[in-house]
């Protein structure tokens, strides 16, 4: 969390903390985020994001800590701003929208407070936006999963909401459907200008969507960032194999470098010298090479994963299987072939 | 009422949340305060009538009222669960008819079954008169059947209008076993006529429970049978000892005294229960039991088994109401204050409802909005009032309700210089606050179970679009509960017109409605004009039934 944060943030979260049970905490958890920006709060089930999102929504109370708005406290020490006084906008992942309502209903439902020739025209827009229009006086339970999806948005968006929060919102999607629509979405939050904090399980997804991910374990943020600031420069051992499975060879840190069975690798630690640590390789990093000093291997397993396979090799002299992943298709069990890693794209890590 | 009502709420300020939970701690307050104000009353007692109470009254009462309550039980379990065994076991003509006929007899209040069988079998009544007839006498001086007031006809006279209790719960109870429990205890040799016994009563018997222990409370709350038939019970003195000697503190003694009965009764339904709460079988998609064909003189003689308990608990005595009403009317016309009794019924039946409603669908909601232990225990509260007999909640807002009368009175007579009267007790008000109470259970527990079929997301989401909790309730609840809602209003305002205990001792003076009216006549042994208002409630009274035979036909109860 070495970054700055965004000078004129939209949202500031500042030492948020609410206990929930013996077990389970929230934060404290400091956290910016500037306008227009999207982020992607991810992490595994039971990490805290979506209690997070709660918090700012106003549907939890934080105990400690504050939470501002365009520099307005929602929650802080004495002020607790009702989520319905708010001003933000939020999608459920089943997307709650009013069965006994229709569409246009449903979109209408936040827009009690502007006249009513107003809200009409911002209904039309917003179904036209969402290419919804034809849909306008159908029910909930006569749309597709997608189609519904699109008028929570759609009734999310209407009010203007300063803030946009998304749980799990393409999660009840078909998979194809899902790229189509997470897709369609962020365009359309881009061009609204919407601020929005995106709340997701999957990591292609969050390093795919937004424009800075944060990821969180145990109620705390372990990291924020750009996409390729957490996938290629993980703080921590959990933060990389949450976005890549690695193979990890112990190792030994001498002399500015990790000395492991597969060779050293220059890396930077604070640990003194000759304490154990452990090298984190990804599959994709060890290629097949003629290089004189390659590793020597020979092939023990293989699954075809479709645009690329996944090799297990056993390597002579060494306790732990390699695992590689290659788009070359010309191999076969039991092959025996030589292999380089790419040092830059090794991490380490101390145990 | 010392509530706590800080809950450890969720995270929300004190807003519109807040006054939902206000006003259930408020309804709830209200619930209790009749039965505090019974424990108030009988701890003050004299000791003098107490004793007097304790050796002449409360023995009798309390033996009548138990071989009624036993006699009772053993009728409705036995009719009730008979009838639902033939019409899910077994294929007979008319068989689809008796399912819903069966249900007839829950329109026919007990007063009414009682004032009808007096009439029925007088001794120059119909049926009487038709056995002399055969036999070749020519008057009751020679032959009379045996007089029916006495228990064993009140015993059976109940019996016959409340067996749908245990009908009812049973028969839901038989058609969601899976029909594998029956195959299988078949494939380990047990008969099919043993199912019965072996598998079918004992899987049964929760239900049988919770059906004869709905029978009982209502044969406690009955007045009006139990008086006309000459039975002495615990109901009928309490309603006795204020009427006649005056004395409100013999009857709040002798009302906790009924009110222990009830407690038992409740207590003697968890026993029974315990442990027998079966889990719905997993798969429950493999269809009820087959039913078994039958010949057709036994398919027959099955549809006459079904037949009696209909026949006896509703046909005979609509009939004969109806011809009354109808001789009546053509001899006399409307009774002159028919339009007066009709009017009066369905006011306070429609205040009340609307009050019921209101307040239960607040209690109900307050416990959605703070999932806490004390809105939990704010809605076991408010709908304690179900299990009391209408005399227990009577006799408590006498006692409440004159004392804030004479109180109100005495301020205003002093301070203002002029009286108010009886402010609840002399306006019908007391009437709609005793119906209110007993009531209470049905609304809330039907706007209950409308809202657990309501996600949580759309209470949040809604507030995320502006709208506070209030907002919440009338746009998004009120509109996805509007059945469940209807539906309790039609069963609240139901039973406050068959309601008589209650009635009786909370009108206002000169104030008659349908069922006090016929309850008057009854009294003094004329039986000409109530045959009318007798023929409104049970055709009033068929509504929630016909309502129940309805969702009852899915299988689903």
């Amino acid at each position: 969390m070495d970054r700055p944060l965004p000078a004129d943030p939209m949202l500031q979260i500042t030492g948020a903390f609410r206990r929930f049970s013996d077990e389970f905490a929230l934060g404290p958890i400091e956290l910016a985020i500037a306008p227009e920006e999207i982020i992607c709060l991810v992490g595994h089930s039971g990490c805290g994001k979506s209690s997070l999102l709660r918090l700012v929504a106003g549907l939890d109370r934080p105990e400690r800590g504050s939470i501002l708005l365009n520099g307005v406290e929602l929650a802080g020490p004495h002020t607790f701003v009702e989520p319905e006084e708010r001003k933000i906008g939020f999608v459920f992942q089943d997307y709650a929208l009013f069965p006994h309502l229709t569409v246009e209903d449903n979109i209408l439902f936040g827009l009690r407070r502007l006249p009513r020739p107003e809200a009409l025209k911002r209904v039309a827009g917003m179904l036209d936006l969402t290419g919804l229009s034809a849909l306008g006086k159908r029910y909930p339970h006569m749309l597709s999963g997608g189609e519904q999806q699109r008028v929570a948005l759609a009734r999310a968006l209407a009010p203007k909401p300063a803030v946009l929060l998304m749980d799990e919102p393409f999660s009840n999607l078909d998979r194809d459907l899902r790229d189509r629509i997470r897709q369609d979405t962020i365009d359309l939050l881009r061009k609204t200008g919407t601020t929005a904090i995106i709340v997701t399980h999957d990591p292609e997804e969050a390093l795919s969507s937004g424009d800075r991910v944060v990821l969180m374990n145990s109620g705390l943020i372990v990291q924020a960032g750009t996409g390729r600031d957490l996938h290629d420069r993980p703080v921590d051992r959990y933060a990389a194999e949450f976005f890549c499975s690695f193979n990890k060879v112990p190792a030994t840190y001498r002399n500015g470098s990790l000395e492991t069975a597969f060779g050293s690798f220059p890396c930077r630690l604070d640990i003194a010298d000759g304490s154990p640590a452990v090298a984190f390789i990804r599959p994709q990093a060890i290629t097949p090479s003629h290089a004189k000093d390659a590793i020597a291997g020979r092939i023990v397993r293989r699954s075809f994963r479709g645009e690329i396979e996944q090799i297990e090799l056993e390597i002579e002299g060494a306790d732990t299987a390699l695992v590689m992943r290659t788009t070359q298709a010309n191999f076969a069990d039991g092959d025996r072939i030589r292999v380089a890693i790419d040092p830059a794209r090794v991490l380490a890590f101390a145990v | 009422m010392t509530l706590a009502l800080s809950t450890h709420m969720t995270g929300r300020k004190q807003a519109a949340g807040s006054r939902w939970l206000k006003l259930a701690a408020l309804t709830a307050a209200l619930v209790c305060v009749p039965f505090l104000a019974l424990l108030f009353e009988a701890v003050q007692g004299s000791q003098g009538l107490w004793s007097h109470l304790a050796a002449s009254v409360l023995p009798k009462a309390i033996f009548d009222t138990a071989i009624l309550l036993v006699g009772v039980g053993i009728l409705v379990a036995s009719m009730g669960t008979g009838a639902a065994w033939l019409v899910t076991a077994y294929e007979f003509p008319g068989r689809r008819t008796m399912e819903w006929a069966l249900l007839l007899p829950l329109a026919v209040p007990t007063y009414i079954v009682a004032y009808a069988y007096l009439d029925i079998l007088h001794p120059i009544g119909p049926v009487q008169g038709a056995v002399r007839w055969l036999l070749g006498y020519s008057s009751p001086r020679e032959f009379r059947l045996p007089d029916i007031r006495n228990m064993t006809g009140c015993i059976v006279l109940l019996g016959f209008v409340l067996y749908p209790y245990v009908y009812v719960a049973t028969r839901a109870m038989f058609l969601t076993q899976p029909a594998s429990l029956i195959e299988v205890s078949r494939t380990l040799g047990v008969s099919r006529n043993a199912v019965f016994r072996r598998v079918a009563l004992p899987l049964a018997r929760p239900a049988i429970v919770v059906g004869v222990s709905l029978a009982l409370m209502e044969t406690l709350n009955d007045i009006g049978a139990s008086e006309f038939l000459g039975v002495r019970t615990l109901t009928v003195s309490i309603y006795t000892t204020w009427v006649t000697r005056s004395d409100l503190p013999g009857a709040s003694q002798l009302a906790l005294a009924l009110l222990a009965v009830v407690v038992a009764i409740v207590a003697a339904e968890q026993y029974a229960r315990r442990r027998q709460r079966f889990a719905p079988n997993a798969q429950r998609s493999g269809g009820g039991l087959e039913r078994q064909r039958v010949s057709l003189p036994k398919g027959l003689l099955l549809l006459g088994l079904c037949l009696v308990p209909v026949l006896v608990g509703f046909v005979a005595p609509a009939a004969h109401l109806a011809m009354e009403a109808y001789a009546r009317l053509g001899f006399a016309g409307l009774p002159a204050r028919f339009l007066s009794d009709i009017t009066n019924t369905v006011l306070f039946s429609a205040g009340a409802t609307l009050i019921t409603l209101v307040l239960g669908s607040a209690v109900a909601y307050a416990a959605r909005l703070h999932s806490g232990t004390s809105s939990a225990w704010l809605y076991r509260l408010a709908t304690i009032g179900y299990a009391a007999p209408g005399t227990v909640v009577a006799i408590g807002l006498l006692i409440a309700l004159g004392a804030f009368d004479r109180t109100a009175d005495k301020v205003a007579s002093s301070w203002l210089g002029f009286s108010t009267g009886l402010l609840f007790l002399g306006s019908g008000a007391a009437l709609l606050y005793a119906y209110s109470t007993r009531f209470l259970a049905i609304s809330a527990g039907a706007m209950a179970a409308g809202l657990s079929r309501i996600p949580q997301s759309l209470d949040d989401v809604s507030r995320m679009l502006g709208e506070n909790a209030s907002g919440t309730l009338r746009r998004v609840h009120l509109p996805l509960s509007k059945t469940a809602l209807a539906a309790s209003g039609l069963l609240v305002f139901v039973d406050c017109i068959k309601e008589l205990p209650a009635t009786l001792l909370l009108r206002p003076l000169n104030v008659e409605t349908l069922a006090t009216h016929l309850y008057g006549e009854a009294a003094r042994g004329t039986y000409e004009e109530a045959s009318i208002s007798a023929l409104m409630i049970v055709f009033v009274a068929l509504l929630p039934v016909i309502w129940l035979a309805r969702v009852g036909r899915g299988g689903n109860r």
